[in-house]
């Protein structure tokens, strides 16, 4: 059966699948950037945080992705079988490129900005709010683009402790030697990455103030 | 009132264990344009920052308004106090009108007030408001962009104003240009400046008084005057490509050129 065909065929189960894959990256790149945006500033703001907040990032990244997800399954409460274990894995992936962008982004200001700031009487907040954040807000948005593509790959691998998504058909397809089940996983989500690279590449243009760099 | 805007008493200050003021004692009165003078290193940049409290003395004390700068709220302390740099440091995300308009954001100024003043600082700075409001920092020379600079300092018509090289980065034309404006905007505002510079030409210029500094220390200070017939070696070696300026003008006038 061509690619195609099965395409064709199994539309409907291909786009649950693509939506449940969409949905973990979504998920999870929205809590990292919750989590590492924060993270980020703070490390701006209390130096000696630099080396530890950074250290885990990567620290985390360098594990391998598949054990991440077995480790996960023996965890209490956010751990276990399912998306929830996936998706604390992808964030804590997507965390490193957003928390060291942050941080990059916002040390990149020019120090005579930031004086003049200071000396008219902007307090660190309005600083940060008014300044450092938009002036930043296209580097930030560049991790936050890292993040997504990296966990649209990532994610494929989810399919391996029960978290459903497009890495389904691969598992699927390598269990039973059948080429055409894995690229029916493998070129959606390829596909996936390479939209949203777009999408937030647009994004990240539009929102970058002129002058800014 | 008369006396001190600006005190600095018995003022040291230390940085990474470098001394950068040892012992400084300055008066800046109202009204006056106090100008710094000295080489890089000297630690006149230093002094500025003691005055809005972007630094704080290790030791003795700096009076502005006749109250130590420890007792004051740094926020209140700054937003009274005009701030130009060289680097001038405008906010790139934003327009002139927003630039100029800071410190009257930060105090919530009503948009018609804020209007207002921005027109009326670009007309003083002899930018045409019409053509300039929406422009962006990118978009200026760097010579408007200090008069920008200028404008954002004088915003919310604080007392004093704090100079660190503000055209220190200019052409030499432009700069003239500006010290001139200055100098005559100066005249009619009244506002008590500490200026610091490195320009003998500039000091003489627009100081009402300069002091000349050396090692974190106040060498010399007195009128323009005073410094051009002092015994220092200091100031005659500030004198000294001035002298020369002069010297050699004379050569090529007496060779009939």
């Amino acid at each position: 059966m061509s690619l195609w065909q099965f395409l064709l065929e199994n539309g409907n189960e291909v786009l649950s699948l693509t939506g449940q894959h969409l949905w973990m990256v979504f998920v999870s790149v929205l809590i990292a950037a919750a989590i590492g945006i924060p993270a980020g500033v703070l490390m701006t703001r209390r130096p000696g945080l630099e080396k530890g907040i950074l250290g885990f990032a990567s620290v985390v990244q360098t594990i391998p992705s598949l054990a991440l997800f077995g480790f996960l399954i023996l965890v209490p409460i956010v751990g276990g079988i399912g998306a929830s274990s996936a998706i604390v894995a992808l964030i804590l992936y997507a965390l490193l490129p957003i928390v060291r962008n942050t941080f990059i982004g916002i040390r990149k200001v020019d120090p005579a900005i930031r004086e003049a700031g200071l000396g008219m009487g902007m307090t660190d907040r309005n600083l940060l709010l008014q300044v450092e954040l938009p002036l930043s807000l296209g580097i930030i948005l560049a991790g936050i683009r890292v993040a997504a593509i990296t966990s649209v790959g990532v994610a494929t691998i989810a399919a391996a402790i029960g978290a459903g998504g497009l890495g389904v058909y691969i598992f699927r397809g390598v269990a039973s030697v059948n080429t055409t089940l894995i690229l029916a996983g493998a070129i959606p989500a390829a596909l996936l990455a390479l939209l949203m690279d777009f999408g937030l590449n647009q994004l990240e243009r539009y929102l970058s103030p002129p002058g800014a760099n | 009132m008369s006396g001190a805007v600006i005190e600095f008493v018995q003022v040291s200050h230390t940085i990474l264990g470098n001394r950068v003021l040892s012992d400084l004692n300055l008066e800046v009165h109202r009204g006056e344009t106090f100008v710094l003078l000295g080489r890089s290193g000297c630690g006149k940049t230093t002094t500025l920052k003691l005055v809005n409290r972007l630094l704080d003395p290790s030791s003795g004390r700096v009076n502005v308004e006749g109250r130590s700068t420890r007792d004051w709220d740094p926020i209140r302390l700054r937003r009274g106090i005009g701030y130009v740099i060289q680097e001038v440091g405008l906010f790139p995300h934003r327009t002139v009108a927003q630039n100029i308009a800071l410190v009257p954001s930060l105090e919530k100024w009503d948009e018609a007030r804020t209007r207002n003043r921005v027109e009326e600082l670009l007309a003083l700075l002899g930018l045409e408001p019409k053509h300039y409001v929406d422009r962006f920092p990118w978009q200026l020379s760097g010579g408007q962009r200090q008069r920008v600079g200028v404008a954002r300092a004088l915003a919310a018509d604080p007392p004093i104003l704090l100079m660190d090289e503000p055209f220190g980065a200019l052409d030499p034309l432009t700069r003239s240009e500006i010290q001139q404006e200055f100098q005559s905007l100066q005249q009619r505002l009244g506002k008590t400046i500490l200026f610091v510079t490195h320009d003998l030409a500039e000091a003489l210029r627009l100081g009402t008084r300069i002091g000349l500094m050396k090692d974190g220390a106040l060498k010399v200070s007195g009128t323009a005057s005073k410094l051009l017939v002092s015994d220092d070696p200091e100031i005659k070696l500030f004198l000294e490509p001035l002298r020369a300026l002069v010297e050699l003008g004379e050569t090529l006038s007496s060779r009939g050129n």
